[in-house]
């Protein structure tokens, strides 16, 4: 008795180089196949960026003292701030952040440089544009930080005047980011950009194949032979594997030569568990195709089922940490979050397998689960 | 030795019974025609006999193999031909070939042989290297039935082959057939096309799921009660019309003439040329025909208007 399990090495090899022909003979798709992971790295690359700087702000200086002056000009020198407009009334500046030319405006009151010079509480005034709560509150906490700095240079050069000693703080904080000291987002994303591309380029070239073959007609040739769904489905998964495999190498090389982003472990390891990511993608895809049957239900459903866990769940985003318990849990089933962990761990860390064991172990399951389910779900009978 | 046989092979889809209860037997070497027109279940049972669709009851053997329980190793013993051109349209005529040559372990001893021999019989050995897609409806059936034939099949499926296949290239695939038959290959076949029917063996009349009729085709046509009559007359479809009114027989029009089954010669012959002669439809002829298939079909299926 014949199970689905057995390979024909004849057969499943007929298979793979009719399937390489399909792709080398259609340039469109091989074309999208191997640019369009380079597009969308280059597109949320340089734009999905986290961080925050040269903010629009607007400046009301009412005071017009050199005390006013000298705190405008630490904004200016700031790389957070760029000084866009200086107004002079509220109007100008509720017009400005209303026309988004500002993000922000430093209001300064008239008594500022007078208080200031007698040593008495000056008051400044932020006023942000909380439309965007995000990059305000970022916006306010550099702004906070450049004021607190000022103050205190302040109070330092009062007491050298007065105790002719420079001003000795009890407690000062040393920041000091380790794996990425400059804490560029870039280094922090495109590893994980990798693992979310890699999964929806490959769900969705494998989730064509199979759906192809049953509109066209072709299958119902196919499944009248001998060949087995083990032999069709792996014969299937070879060139696309190729394809991936020149993909993941693309964008390793995008990674380190467009983005500057250093690789410090294994390349050995991270290309093994990235072959073996993509096979359970791919087969994720195959899966998909051999369920949908049509090739439209095929790629929606592709990506609804891929890009869109991987880029919201899987942490490249959103930190896992932060989201609402139930979603933590579903967070366990996208394969998606422990390829970024792994990804992020061997890129920014340089950590290998005694680390990263849970997340590789995980990853082998996702991808021999996968390759079981797309054989299993591929049935030789119509209807 | 029976290759085909069924035993109330019956398949639904929903409500829909697509074939009821068939009870077939094609012996070993036949060229067997199904013959019915669109939607009476002849790709079901294609289907059904592949191995690629599951009886909802009823049971199959194809060359003494249970068509369910032993599905897989029939695949090995037959050819089967889909509808649908299903083959690969980015593939070259060679490379379609070899590919399914693969699928089916044909031994390397002997292969390039028989493929060269299958593109001569098939006129397909100057476009070898043409893609199947750039070829015409007669040569992508003809690559059909070559990739369809590579592993030397006991028993031959063909559903519609020559469906839209023009007269010259339907006449070229017929030869081939009888070719085949020649090496006691079974070639079980279905049509819409009467005269294909009167090519085969022995054929099955199959309308609405149900086998109306099955034996030669002699045999078929034999089963007409009756003598057929042939009218020539002015206006022929009105004609028909007032014939069909009266309750003589089956009442058929082809073309300008009207066909009439009647129980009796002669007095069919007097009731026609007295409905004529009441409506002043002048006759130019009358004469007794040999049936032919379609006009048993017409006979046996009263339900499909014919006008």
């Amino acid at each position: 008795m014949r199970t689905p399990w057995a390979l024909n090495p004849r057969r499943l090899a007929a298979v793979a180089r009719k399937e390489f022909i399909h792709v080398l003979r259609d340039p469109r798709a091989l074309g999208i196949a191997i640019v369009l992971p380079i597009i969308l790295l280059m597109i949320f690359g340089y734009a999905l960026t986290l961080d925050l700087d040269r903010v629009p702000l607007a400046v009301w200086d009412q005071s017009r003292t050199p005390q006013s002056r000298e705190l405008v000009s630490r904004f200016e020198g700031s790389r957070y701030f760029n000084v866009m407009a200086m107004s002079g009334n509220y109007e100008e500046v509720s017009a400005s952040i209303n026309a988004r030319q500002t993000l922000m405006a430093l209001v300064i009151p008239v008594d500022f440089g007078r208080r200031v010079g007698s040593g008495r509480t000056a008051q400044v005034q932020v006023v942000a544009d909380g439309s965007d709560a995000n990059t305000t509150t970022l916006a306010l906490s550099y702004a906070e930080s450049i004021v607190r700095t000022h103050s205190m240079e302040i109070l330092g050069e009062k007491a050298r005047r007065l105790t002719g000693h420079p001003l000795t703080l009890p407690l000062e904080l040393r920041l000091r980011a380790w794996f990425n000291t400059d804490l560029e987002s870039r280094i922090f994303i495109v590893p994980g950009l990798i693992a979310v591309i890699m999964m929806l380029i490959t769900a969705l070239l494998t989730s064509l194949t199979v759906a192809r073959e049953w509109e066209t007609g072709t299958m119902e040739q196919l499944i009248s032979t001998p060949l087995r769904s083990s032999e069709l489905i792996l014969g299937k998964l070879a060139p696309y594997f190729v394809i991936g495999m020149v993909d993941m190498l693309l964008s390793v090389l995008a990674g380190r030569f467009l983005f500057d982003v250093p690789i410090r472990g294994s390349l050995l390891l991270l290309f093994t568990v990235s072959a073996i990511y993509l096979v359970g993608a791919l087969s994720l895809g195959i899966f998909i195709s051999a369920k949908a049957k049509t090739q439209l239900l095929a790629s929606q459903a592709a990506f609804v089922a891929t890009f869109l866990p991987a880029f919201l769940l899987s942490g490249f985003m959103f930190d896992i940490g932060n989201m609402p318990r139930v979603l933590q849990v579903v967070t366990y089933l996208i394969p998606a979050r422990y390829f970024v962990t792994f990804l992020r761990g061997l890129y920014l860390k340089g950590t290998g397998l005694t680390q990263l064991w849970p997340e590789c172990l995980l990853l082998v399951a996702f991808g021999a689960l996968m390759l079981l389910l797309a054989i299993q779900s591929f049935k030789k009978r119509l209807a | 030795m029976e290759t085909v046989r069924t035993r109330a092979l019956t398949r639904r889809f929903g409500d829909l019974v697509a074939l009821d209860q068939l009870n077939l037997a094609v012996e070993e070497g036949e060229i067997f025609g199904l013959v019915g027109p669109d939607g009476a279940g002849k790709t079901t049972t294609m289907r059904l006999l592949t191995g690629i669709l599951e009886p909802s009851s009823g049971e199959a053997w194809v060359d003494g193999l249970h068509a369910v329980r032993e599905a897989e190793a029939i695949k090995d013993r037959i050819g089967y031909m889909s509808q649908r051109f299903g083959l690969y349209p980015d593939l070259t005529v060679i490379e379609n070939i070899d590919f399914y040559a693969d699928l089916y372990e044909v031994p390397k001893a002997g292969r390039n042989e028989r493929i060269e021999r299958l593109l001569a019989f098939s006129n397909l050995t100057p476009f070898k290297r043409r893609l199947a897609g750039n070829l015409s409806g007669g040569m992508k059936q003809k690559l059909g039935l070559a990739c369809a034939l590579v592993h030397t099949p006991r028993v031959l499926f063909l559903d519609e082959p020559t469906n839209g296949v023009d007269p010259v290239s339907r006449r070229d695939f017929w030869r081939i057939l009888y070719q085949l038959q020649q090496e006691r290959v079974t070639i079980f076949v279905s049509t819409a096309y009467l005269d294909e029917a009167e090519r085969c063996n022995r054929i099955g009349l199959l309308h609405r799921g149900r086998l109306m009729a099955c034996d030669t085709v002699d045999g078929v046509k034999g089963l007409l009660q009756g003598a057929l009559l042939e009218v020539r007359c002015d206006s022929p479809r009105r004609a028909a019309i007032l014939l069909r009114a009266t309750d003589l027989g089956g009442v058929a029009l082809f073309g300008d003439r009207i066909h009439v089954l009647v129980p009796d010669i002669d007095q069919g012959r007097l009731s026609i040329e007295a409905v004529l002669r009441a409506e002043g439809i002048p006759c130019h002829g009358l004469q007794v025909i040999e049936p032919s298939l379609e006009d048993v079909f017409t006979s046996a299926i009263p339900a499909v208007t014919h006008v």
